[in-house]
C-alpha cells in the first residue's frame, strides 16, 4: 500500500537528483533552470501529497500559485540567458563572475 | 495495489527522466527529459487526485514553459562540448551532496515516520463537486487577492521578458513620438523675405 | 570694608593687565602704562593703608574667605584672604618694587614694539605675586604659584623672536614643573591628612600630621610631616632657584631687564621664601626638613656666589648674586630664623631691584650692551646710576648701616645660634659668602664703573644719563636700600612683628635669642665690628679693587694657572651639562623608547593599525568566498541546508 512516505520520499530523490544537476551543469544556464524546475516539480509534489492526506486544498492553491511563479521566473530566466548570449556569444556561466568580490 | 504498481512505474520513469535532465549531453535531450518528468509527474499528481494541477502541469509546462526552453536551446547557437566540461570532475561532489540530502529526508520520513502516523491514502473522495470546481471554489474566494497577485506576477513577468530582450537593430525605422510632439515651429518653418521685383 | 579693599589690591593690576593687553591698541603705549601704573599705585597706596591699618592700627588678622568656588567631599576650595603681618610686609614690598619697574619700563621700553603688551605682563605679575601672598588657603596659593610661573614664561620669553630668550623661558618653565610637582605632592599630603586646604585647619592638625607615618615603600616608613615639607620645599626649590632647580634663573636674564628686577627682586624668586615662612607652624615640627632645607640654602648661597666672579654679562652677575642671597634667606628659614629670612627678602627686594634697574640703565646707555668687559669708565658719563648702583652694591655686601648689612649680619649671627643638623656647614657657607659676594659685586661695580674705558668710540660719544623715568625709580629704590634696615631690623627682627604669622618651636628661637643681645640699630652695627663678616667685606672689597682696578692682569694669569677651576665655574658646575645630557636627552630617550615601541609599535602598529590590517586581510580572505559564480552561491546554500537539518536531525 502506498503511504505519504513514498511520496515524500519520492519528491525527496527528485530535489536531490536537481541539486546534484546544479553542481554537474555548473556550465550550462540552461540546464541549470531545468534543476530549478525540477526542485519545484519536487516541492510541488510534497504539497499535493500533503494535501491530499489531509484532505485539504489549500495545498494545491499553493502549487496553483508554485507554478504561476515559476512560469513567471523561466520566463525572465530564459529572457536574461537570452540576453547573455546577446552580449557574450556563450551561456557559460563561469563568464557571468561581475559580482566577484 | 494496481495503485501501488502505477506509483512504482511512474516513479521509476520520473527519476530515470530527472537522472536524464542532469546527466545528457545535449540541452535539447535533456528539455526532453524534463518534458518527461513533468508527464509522469501529472500521472501521479492525478494518482494523488490532484486533476487539475495534472493537467495544468502539462498544459502550462509541457505546452508552454518547455517549448519555450526547446525553443531557446535551439535558437541559440550554444557550444555543447564546451558546457559539458567538468562534468565527471563534479560527478562525485554532486552525488555525494545529492546522496547526503537523500540519506537526511529518508531519515526523517521512514526513521522517524514523519507523515506515517497519516497511515494510508485516505479513500477517493465521493464529493458531488470535481476538483476543478472545488479548487476554483477556494481560489476565488479565499484567495482572491494572491490569484489577482499571480496575474500581476505573470503581467510582470510578460514586460520584463519583452524588455529584457527587445533590442534596437540599425537600420530599423520607427516612429519617434516623443520628437514629433517637441517639435517646435522654427525648427520646421524658415520665413524668407523675397524682394517681388526680383531685384537680387 | 576690608574685604573690598583686598580685593581692590588684587584686582586693581589684573584690570589694568586685561585693559592693556586686550586693548592695548585702542588705549596706546600712553594709556598702556597709564593704566597699569595706575592699576599698581592702587594697589600700593591700599596696601599701605592695610599696612597701617595692621601694624599700627593694631587691626585684628583677617581670615575670611571672600568666595567659595566649590566644595567636594569635604574639602571646601575657596579663595579667600589671610592678613597678618607677614602678608601685609610682602605687600607692600611686592607693589612698591613692581610700582617702581612700571615707571621705569617705560623709559627701558620705549624703543619696543611689545610695550603694551609688556606692561599687561608686568601688571599680570603682580596681580599674581599677590594673590600668591595674600592667599589663605592652598588652592590659591597653588593658583597663584603657577600663575607667576606661566608670566615668566611669557616674560622670559617676551623677545620671542630670540632663539635663546625661546630656550630660556622654556627652561624656566619645564624647571619649575619640576619643583611644582613636589610643591603639588606637599599639597595632596596636607589635604590628605588633614581633609582641608585652609591654612588655619592644616595648621591646627600640625601636631597630628607630625605623629603620623606612612610607608611607601615595603620596611621604609617615614615621618609624614618631613615628606610633606620636604615636597613643598621642593616646590619652593623651584621658584626660588636653590640648587638643583636653579639653573632657569641665570638663563631668565634672556627677558627684558625691568622684568629680571621684578621676577628677582620682589615676586616669583621669593615666593618660595614666603612659602616657606607661612608654612613655619609645618616646618618647625620637621627637623629632617629643616636640616635639608639649611643645606640646601647654604650650598646655593657659597657656590652660586663662585659664578659670580667668571661671569662677565652684568646682568647674570646679579642673576647670580641673586640666587646666592636667595640661598641666604632659605638658610635663615632652615635655622628656624624665618623673621630673619623674611627680613632679607624685603631689604634685598629693594637693593637687588635698585642693582638690577642700574643694570638695566647701564645697559640702555651701551646700547644693550651687557659685556663688562666693554664697559668701564661709566662713573662719569652716568652719575645718578652710578651712585645708586653703589648704594645697592654696598647694600648687598652689608655695608655697616645699610639694609642689607642688618638682615645679612642678623642672618648669619641666627645661623651660628642655630643648633640643627646642617648648621655649622651653613655657618661656614654664609660666612664664606659675605667675602664671595662682595668680590663679585664690586668687581662688577669696578669693571663697570671705573678704570679704562673699554667700549668703542661710537658708543663713548652716545653715552649719556638716563631719562628721568628710570632714574627716579633708581632713587626711590636707593631711599630704602640705605634706610629701610635701620627703620626695622629692631620690630621686624627682634620685636614681635610677626606675632602669630610666623610659629617658631621655641626650642629653635634663635632669633628670640638674640633679641635679648639687641639694643637698637646704632648698638647692632657698633657691634658687628666685633664680628668676622664686615672684615670679609672689606676683604672681599679690596681683593676686587686689587684684581680688577690695580692689576687687571692678574685674573687673567689666575684663569691660566687654574684652568681647571675656571673651566668648572665656567661650566656652572656641569648643572646645564647634566640637564640637557642626561635629564633631557635621557628622558627624550625614554620617551622615544616609549614613542617607537609603545606608541608606534604597540599601538600604531598592533592596535590600530593592526586591527585595520586584520581586517583587511579577513577581507580579503572572504572576498575569494565572494566569486560570483551562481553555483558557489548555491552550493553554501545547500551544504548550509544539509548542515541545519542534520543538526536539526541529530541534535534531537
Amino acid at each position: 500500500m502506498i503511504g505519504l512516505p513514498h511520496f515524500l520520499v519520492l519528491a525527496g530523490v527528485l530535489f536531490s537528483i536537481a541539486v546534484a544537476g546544479i553542481f554537474l551543469n555548473r556550465k550550462n544556464m540552461i540546464v541549470l533552470l531545468m534543476c530549478i524546475e525540477l526542485m519545484l516539480l519536487a516541492v510541488n509534489f510534497n504539497f499535493i501529497a500533503f494535501s491530499r492526506w489531509l484532505g485539504n486544498l489549500d495545498g494545491q492553491v499553493f502549487v496553483f500559485f508554485i507554478l504561476t511563479v515559476a512560469a513567471a521566473e523561466s520566463a525572465i530566466g530564459l529572457a536574461i540567458l537570452v540576453v547573455v548570449f546577446r552580449e557574450r556569444r556563450g551561456i557559460n556561466v563561469d563568464s557571468l563572475d561581475a559580482m566577484r568580490g | 495495489m494496481f495503485v501501488t504498481l502505477l506509483f512504482y512505474a511512474f516513479a521509476t520513469v520520473l527519476v530515470g527522466a530527472a537522472l536524464g535532465v542532469v546527466l545528457s549531453r545535449n540541452p535539447v535531450h535533456a528539455a526532453l527529459f524534463l518534458v518527461l518528468a513533468f508527464f509522469t509527474s501529472a500521472a501521479l499528481w492525478l494518482l494523488l487526485e490532484a486533476e487539475f494541477l495534472g493537467i495544468v502541469l502539462v498544459l502550462v509546462y509541457v505546452g508552454a514553459v518547455m517549448v519555450l526552453f526547446l525553443f531557446v536551446v535551439m535558437m541559440l547557437d550554444v557550444n555543447v562540448a564546451q558546457l559539458r566540461e567538468g562534468l565527471t570532475r563534479h560527478a562525485p561532489l554532486g552525488a555525494l551532496v545529492a546522496g547526503i540530502m537523500i540519506v537526511e529526508i529518508v531519515y526523517v520520513v521512514w526513521v522517524r515516520e514523519l507523515g506515517g502516523t497519516l497511515g494510508p491514502m485516505p479513500a477517493a473522495s465521493v464529493a458531488s463537486v470535481s476538483n476543478t470546481k472545488a479548487l476554483g471554489a477556494v481560489l476565488y474566494t479565499d484567495y482572491a487577492l494572491p490569484f489577482q497577485l499571480a496575474a500581476v506576477v505573470l503581467l510582470v513577468a510578460i514586460v520584463a521578458a519583452i524588455v529584457l530582450t527587445m533590442r534596437k537593430r540599425p537600420g530599423y525605422r520607427q516612429q519617434d513620438i516623443a520628437a514629433q510632439v517637441a517639435v517646435r515651429r522654427e525648427d520646421r518653418v524658415r520665413i524668407v523675405k523675397v524682394d517681388p521685383a526680383g531685384r537680387p | 570694608m576690608m574685604q573690598n579693599v583686598l580685593l581692590a589690591i588684587v584686582l586693581a593690576p589684573l584690570v589694568a593687565a586685561l585693559l592693556a593687553g586686550l586693548a592695548g591698541r585702542l588705549i596706546g603705549r600712553a594709556g598702556a602704562h597709564s593704566v597699569t601704573i595706575l592699576g599698581v599705585a592702587t594697589s600700593f597706596v591700599l596696601s599701605l593703608w592695610v599696612f597701617k591699618a595692621q601694624v599700627w592700627g593694631g587691626a585684628p588678622t583677617f581670615n575670611e574667605p571672600v568666595y567659595t568656588w566649590l566644595v567636594t567631599d569635604g574639602i571646601r576650595m575657596q579663595i579667600g584672604f589671610l592678613i597678618d603681618h607677614l602678608t601685609v610686609l610682602m605687600m607692600v614690598v611686592v607693589t612698591f618694587v613692581s610700582l617702581m619697574v612700571h615707571i621705569y619700563t617705560i623709559g627701558y621700553m620705549h624703543d619696543d614694539d611689545g610695550y603694551q603688551r609688556f606692561f599687561a605682563y608686568i601688571s599680570l605679575f603682580t596681580f599674581a605675586m599677590l594673590t600668591l601672598v595674600m592667599s589663605n588657603n592652598f588652592l590659591q596659593l597653588f593658583f597663584g604659584w603657577e600663575a607667576v610661573g606661566v608670566v615668566s614664561y611669557l616674560l622670559i620669553g617676551f623677545w620671542f623672536k630670540r632663539p635663546t630668550a625661546i630656550f630660556a623661558n622654556l627652561k624656566a618653565f619645564l624647571v619649575n614643573r619640576v619643583g611644582d610637582f613636589g610643591f603639588l605632592l606637599g599639597i595632596a599630603g596636607v589635604v590628605y591628612f588633614t581633609g582641608s586646604l585652609d591654612y588655619q585647619t592644616a595648621f591646627h592638625f600640625a601636631p597630628l600630621i607630625a605623629a603620623s607615618h606612612f610607608t611607601l615603600f615595603e620596611g621604609q616608613t617615614w615621618n609624614a610631616m618631613s615628606v610633606i615639607c620636604i615636597c613643598l620645599f621642593i616646590g619652593a626649590m623651584g621658584k626660588s632657584a636653590q640648587v638643583p632647580l636653579h639653573v632657569w634663573l641665570p638663563d631668565s636674564m634672556e627677558g627684558p631687564t625691568p622684568i629680571s628686577a621684578l621676577i628677582h627682586a620682589a615676586t616669583m624668586v621669593t615666593a618660595g621664601i614666603f612659602m616657606v615662612a607661612r608654612m613655619s607652624p609645618l616646618f618647625e615640627l620637621s627637623p629632617t626638613a629643616l636640616s635639608f632645607v639649611i643645606v640646601i640654602g647654604a650650598t646655593t648661597a657659597l657656590f652660586m656666589g663662585f659664578l659670580g666672579i667668571v661671569n662677565n654679562d652684568i646682568k647674570r652677575v646679579v642673576a647670580y648674586s641673586t640666587l646666592s642671597q636667595l640661598g641666604y634667606m632659605t638658610v635663615a628659614l632652615g635655622a628656624s630664623a624665618y623673621g630673619a629670612g623674611i627680613f632679607h627678602l624685603m631689604t634685598h627686594a629693594f637693593f637687588k631691584a635698585l642693582l638690577f634697574l642700574a643694570a638695566g640703565s647701564v645697559i640702555i646707555a651701551m646700547h644693550h650692551e651687557q659685556d663688562m668687559r666693554r664697559m668701564g669708565g661709566l662713573r662719569k658719563h652716568l652719575p645718578i646710576t652710578y651712585w645708586t648702583s653703589l648704594i645697592g652694591a654696598l647694600a648687598l655686601i652689608g655695608f655697616p648701616g645699610f639694609s642689607g648689612f642688618f638682615s645679612k649680619d642678623a642672618l648669619i649671627e641666627a645661623v651660628a645660634g642655630s643648633h640643627i643638623p646642617g648648621a655649622r656647614y651653613a655657618e661656614f657657607c654664609v660666612t664664606a659668602g659675605v667675602y664671595i659676594t662682595a668680590l663679585y659685586t664690586f668687581r662688577m661695580i669696578f669693571m663697570t664703573f671705573h678704570g679704562e674705558e673699554r667700549m668703542d668710540a661710537h658708543t663713548r660719544e652716545h653715552l649719556h644719563e638716563s631719562p628721568w623715568v628710570v632714574t627716579v625709580p633708581l632713587v626711590l629704590l636707593a631711599i630704602p636700600s640705605v634706610a629701610i634696615g635701620w627703620l626695622t631690623v629692631g620690630p621686624v627682627l627682634f620685636g614681635d612683628f610677626f606675632h602669630g604669622a610666623i610659629i617658631v618651636h621655641p626650642a629653635n628661637d634663635v632669633l628670640h635669642e638674640m633679641a635679648g643681645e639687641f639694643h637698637g640699630p646704632l648698638s647692632f652695627t657698633l657691634r658687628a665690628f666685633t664680628g668676622l663678616p664686615i672684615y670679609l667685606a672689606a676683604a672681599g672689597v679690596a681683593s676686587a679693587w686689587f684684581l680688577y682696578l690695580k692689576r687687571p692682569d692678574i685674573p687673567a694669569t689666575l684663569r691660566l694657572r687654574l684652568a681647571p677651576l675656571y673651566r668648572v665655574l665656567d661650566n656652572k658646575y656641569g648643572f646645564d651639562w647634566v640637564n640637557e645630557n642626561v635629564i633631557a636627552s635621557g628622558s627624550r630617550s625614554l620617551g622615544r623608547l616609549f614613542f617607537r615601541v609603545g606608541d608606534q609599535f604597540l599601538i600604531d602598529g598592533a592596535l590600530v593599525n593592526g586591527s585595520a590590517r586584520t581586517v583587511g586581510w579577513l577581507a580579503a580572505v572572504t572576498r575569494h568566498v565572494q566569486s560570483g559564480y551562481l553555483y558557489h552561491y548555491a552550493f553554501a546554500m545547500i551544504i548550509g541546508l544539509s548542515a541545519l537539518l542534520a543538526y536539526m536531525l541529530l541534535g534531537h
